[in-house]
């Protein structure tokens, strides 16, 4: 099981109280009645999938309630770091280098 | 009326554990952000410190759940009182005070064993629970709020459609911990 360390609880726990909410960082257009259809499906439906570091929003569902952002490694599934909703990307160089505190 | 008006206070009692039904409470659901001391100063309680803390005075206890969520607990005389101390505030501190009464009841679970017995639905690690405060978190996929009393008595606020549920399984968990042979 994956433990994942919630930043608004300040406590590393199983991942059954969390829920996946895809990927992070997806900004809604300001004024969608603008944007061509196109980009509007690029919004809706297009997501990176990456093979490696994955930055992506979880739940803790049954606890705090809160949104977070986490970083994760698709590939072994170690969480890198987890941060608060709204904060900016992490920077990667930094996290690869570091040994991880937000969960295992 | 639900099915669980008719059970009894005492639900089982075996060597390793005992689960009682808690009698009705006044339960609310408070929301609110930006400056904690008016509702603090309104209610008599702290709604300060880090996520699982616990306060009370009087009859009421309350427990903070988010960083902007609280679980208050009183008797139901108590309910108006609390209603008109927050609604005094609205003005000032719009908020959220929902009277949640109807929707929960709360399970005693206390005993030698009861710590164990929570670990049969609950994934997290209750030993990190302490004494005197508590958590929301999960048993057996329903969403609870654990509140650690002593380090062997425990309350479960669960919704009304899954007590009869949860009740069960803690009844099997009960009387299984207390069949192993010593």
């Amino acid at each position: 099981m994956l433990l994942i360390h919630c930043p608004y609880c300040n406590e590393t726990l199983p991942e059954l109280e969390y829920a996946y909410a895809g990927e992070a960082h997806i900004a809604r257009p300001a004024n969608p009645s603008e944007v061509s259809d196109e980009e509007w499906a690029e919004f809706l439906f297009m997501r990176s999938n990456v093979k490696g570091i994955h930055y992506e929003r979880w739940r803790h569902l049954h606890g705090c309630g809160r949104f977070f952002n986490a970083v994760r490694d698709t590939v072994s599934d170690k969480f890198l770091t987890t941060y608060e909703a709204g904060a900016p990307r992490p920077d990667l160089d930094t996290l690869v280098n570091t040994p991880a505190e937000g969960g295992k | 009326m639900n099915a669980l008006t008719s059970l009894p206070t005492a639900i089982l009692e075996t060597s390793a554990a005992r689960i009682l039904l808690a009698k009705p409470k006044a339960r609310f659901s408070l929301r609110a952000r930006g400056d904690l001391a008016p509702f603090e100063a309104a209610l008599g309680l702290s709604l300060g410190g880090p996520l699982g803390t616990r306060a009370s005075t009087g009859s009421r206890e309350t427990i903070r759940l988010a960083p902007d969520e609280w679980m208050l607990h009183s008797t139901p005389s108590d309910a108006a009182a609390i209603e008109g101390a927050c609604a005094a505030l609205y003005d000032a501190h719009p908020h959220s005070l929902v009277s949640v009464s109807a929707r929960e009841v709360t399970v005693v679970i206390e005993g030698p064993r009861a710590a164990e017995l929570l670990t049969i639905g609950c994934p997290r690690d209750i030993a990190k629970i302490e004494p005197g405060s508590g958590r929301r978190t999960v048993f057996d996929g329903v969403t609870v709020i654990l509140w650690r009393d002593a380090e062997d008595s425990f309350r479960m606020d669960v919704w009304n459609s899954f007590a009869p549920h949860l009740i069960d399984l803690l009844k099997i968990g009960a009387r299984e911990l207390a069949a192993e042979v010593a």
